[in-house]
């Protein structure tokens, strides 16, 4: 069946092969290649049945494996501070391992750190108030964008631009957010899209300003306290050590950590405060919501512009990280990768969006070097073609085996007599209106 | 004038493409609920089935055109409804009654995998295939300073906006009179009173979703015949204009998907007929926001009733 099925799918794309060729287009046949595929789908659902199905059904449906209550909430409490402490160590770790490959493993940190961030900023407004954002790269966009062009303009640094390209990224969150408000769920999703695409066209066709695809280079590196990291004259020399290249990794590094650990704070403290109340009241009924007097509006405008924000910082600090940027930066995928980070990790929850972002950019990054992979399928067997296929099916499959996130359960904010654990089954959020 | 009349006929040809593939996501939004991001991707395999299929039946020596475009249109539309069925059943139903970011998100998964699936079996590079249908009619003449327009209607026009009337009525009847139709419509209402009552659900949307990929496979081809260039990547951008085709005709109605394509077709044509290119998109994408503030449910949708 399974295999049939992959022969009438694949037939087009498999066997026939459409190739620009002298005087038009040619087709090729490749029908080994098809037969394989079949014969692969037909042995593995073979063994899928053999193994997999006809074994769980009686036993899982006999036995019910259930962690004691205890020991997940103590897994939680240890896990936040020992990634905490893992995250700020991590350089010499890496150092101490792999002195050979540390650019290159800081380097994936830094990428990883980034996306963290950003999950976190999104978190607020999709996992707490529980509006369906698909266009938070704009903000992202804002983010790099203002701090490249105050750079280029008006010759300003990386510090003195930081709080300036929050401040913008959040203006534009609130300019936005003020006339789509009152749309409910996917309306607002894809008014989000809108004004995602709409901002990435205006940065690619306003060419006198933004440089359009051509994007903007020489953005200035971030200075440590008016010392730069150049080879003669800057940090290495006040500190009276060895230049090396690594330091400006490294504190990149600590600025995104930083930035990222400002973030988490933020949220978790804004939870407390009233407006983070309102949030997720609106977030579990917005008539219930607006029953108790709770403005939805100004609640809804201040989730968006200060998620804005954050991804404001995280911008600017992907402009100064990558010191080029152009608007195939900031395409629908990035938002559907954050956006996937946040679902995956579990809405709401600050340490599924680490586990989801090292899980979803680790791996993406694994993939690209599998160089291994090469040895066994030949030398024109290319892996990193194949990694955006296999990103997509883990997406795909995550969401299938656990279609709440990694993070499924969660502590409530306010508590009435005694602390107690939702589990996902009780928790009816994420309707997005 | 004449350049209006010209810029009209390219606008609605333009249209119904987007109208086709916006029923796709009407329907479904209409039934479980969700945006099928990946439906976007189902057309973009569609053409590229088409694409195969007619150089298939050239290369076996078919030389009758119209015969060979029927027999590509009836194999798109079989091959690309087979990729719907799979891509719902491996990625949607077992998320049935689950959350609802949950799909979503599936969805991206499954039209990054489309994309790449197509990328890596059919090559990264853009492919041409030279105009199949030549000639027209002129319709008006006139004469301006600058010589003479001619607003003229292309056969290609001519087919694409003929098939999509015929679909289009075909598939109100389908909805309208027939047992599947009433199924998809009971569905629609409530999901576990039509199970009660006897109703499929599970099969219903599987059709559903067969459905909607057909009509993506005609507007692929057509698209294929249109502009006769595809790439990989065709699907992401129709498909986010059709989405916002089917939100701005009211989401879950078909009238409304095939008048919200029509008027997203004619704006991006119009606007870039009289102000910019680069910025139809923009233009596209503002008219539908301003359309959401002040009629949020759309033209022609049933505004939502809150129940507590």
């Amino acid at each position: 069946m399974a295999a049939g099925l992959v022969g009438v799918l694949g037939f087009f794309f498999l066997a026939l092969r459409t190739d620009i060729g002298t005087g038009g287009l040619d087709l090729t046949y490749r029908w080994g290649l098809w037969f394989i595929s079949i014969a692969i789908a037909f042995g593995g659902r073979l063994l899928l049945n053999l193994f997999v199905f006809n074994r769980a059904k009686p036993i899982a449906s006999g036995i019910k494996i259930s962690l004691p209550a205890g020991a997940i909430s103590a897994g939680s409490r240890v896990l936040g501070p020992f990634l905490l402490l893992v995250a700020l160590t991590l350089p010499f770790i890496v150092m101490a391992v792999y002195p050979d490959r540390d650019r290159q493993f800081i380097d994936l940190a830094i990428l990883i750190m980034t996306y963290v961030m950003l999950g976190w900023g999104l978190n607020i407004v999709v996992g707490l108030a529980g509006l369906l954002d698909l266009g938070y790269v704009a903000f992202y966009a804002v983010g790099a964008y203002s701090f490249a062009l105050l750079a280029q303009y008006f010759d300003i640094g990386f510090w003195m631009a930081l709080p300036l390209a929050g401040l913008l990224a959040a203006t534009w969150g609130i300019i936005l957010g003020f006339p789509v408000l009152r749309l409910r769920g996917d309306y607002l999703a894809i008014v989000t899209l809108a004004f995602g695409e709409i901002i990435r066209v205006v940065l690619l066709n306003w060419y006198d300003f933004t440089g359009g695809p051509d994007g903007i280079s020489g953005i200035p590196k971030p200075s440590f306290f008016g010392l730069d990291f150049t080879r003669t004259g800057g940090f290495a020399e006040f500190f009276g050590i060895d230049y090396d290249s690594i330091h400006r990794f490294i504190y990149l590094y600590y600025i995104i950590l930083l930035l990222a650990l400002i973030t988490n704070f933020v949220t978790l403290r804004l939870r407390k405060l009233p407006i983070g109340r309102a949030w997720e009241a609106l977030r579990e009924d917005e008539i219930a919501c607006r029953s108790l007097g709770i403005n939805t509006t100004n609640t809804k405008l201040t989730a968006f512009s200060i998620g804005a924000m954050f991804g404001g910082f995280a911008g600017s600090f992907f402009a100064t990280r990558q010191g080029f940027i152009s608007p195939e930066s900031f395409t629908f995928l990035e938002s559907a990768i954050i956006l996937a980070i946040v679902v995956l990790g579990g809405l709401g929850s600050q340490i599924g969006v680490v586990i989801a972002s090292v899980v979803m950019i680790g791996g993406i990054e694994i993939l690209r070097n599998l160089g291994f992979l090469k040895e066994i399928f030949g030398p024109d067997f290319e892996p990193t073609q194949y990694r955006m296929l296999i990103f997509g099916l883990a997406m795909v499959l995550i969401m299938v085996w656990k279609p709440r996130g990694i993070i499924s359960s969660r502590n409530p904010s306010a508590v009435y007599k005694e602390r107690k654990k939702i589990g996902s089954d009780m928790v009816a959020q994420g309707e997005g209106h | 004038m004449e350049y209006f009349l010209q810029q009209l006929i390219n606008g609605l040809t333009l249209g119904s493409i987007y109208g086709l593939i916006a029923i796709g996501y009407t329907m479904v939004y209409g039934i479980i609920g969700m945006i099928n991001f990946a439906h976007g991707d189902i057309f973009m395999v569609g053409s590229f089935i088409a694409l195969a299929t007619f150089l298939a039946l050239v290369a076996l020596g078919i030389s009758a055109l119209p015969l060979i475009l029927f027999i590509t249109l009836l194999v798109s539309m079989l091959f690309t409804s087979a990729w719907g069925w799979t891509v719902e059943r491996l990625a949607y139903r077992p998320l049935r009654g689950s959350f609802r970011l949950a799909p979503l998100i599936t969805a991206i998964g499954m039209s990054i995998v489309l994309q790449n699936f197509v990328q890596i079996t059919q090559g990264a590079r853009v492919k041409p295939l030279p105009p199949q249908i030549q000639g027209g009619v002129t319709l008006i003449e006139g004469v301006t300073e600058n010589g003479t327009i001619a607003v003229q209607l292309s056969y290609m026009q001519m087919i694409i906006i003929a098939t999509t009337l015929a679909l289009m009525i075909g598939f109100s009847l389908l909805i309208s009179k027939t047992s599947l139709g009433r199924s998809q419509r009971a569905c629609e209402q409530d999901q576990k009173m039509a199970a009660l009552l006897g109703v499929n659900v599970d099969r219903t949307i599987s059709l559903t979703f067969v459905m909607g990929a057909a009509l993506a496979a005609v507007a692929g081809f057509m698209f294929l015949l249109l502009y006769g260039v595809i790439d990989f990547y065709i699907g992401f951008l129709a498909g986010v204009k059709a989405f916002t085709a089917a939100v701005l005709g009211g989401i879950g109605s078909l009238p409304g998907a095939m008048l919200g394509g029509l008027l997203i077709g004619l704006i991006e044509v119009f606007w870039s007929g009289y102000f910019s290119v680069e910025y139809k998109d923009v233009a596209a994408f503002s008219i539908l926001v301003i359309v959401l503030i002040f009629m949020p449910s759309g033209l022609l949708g049933k505004p939502e009733v809150e129940k507590v």
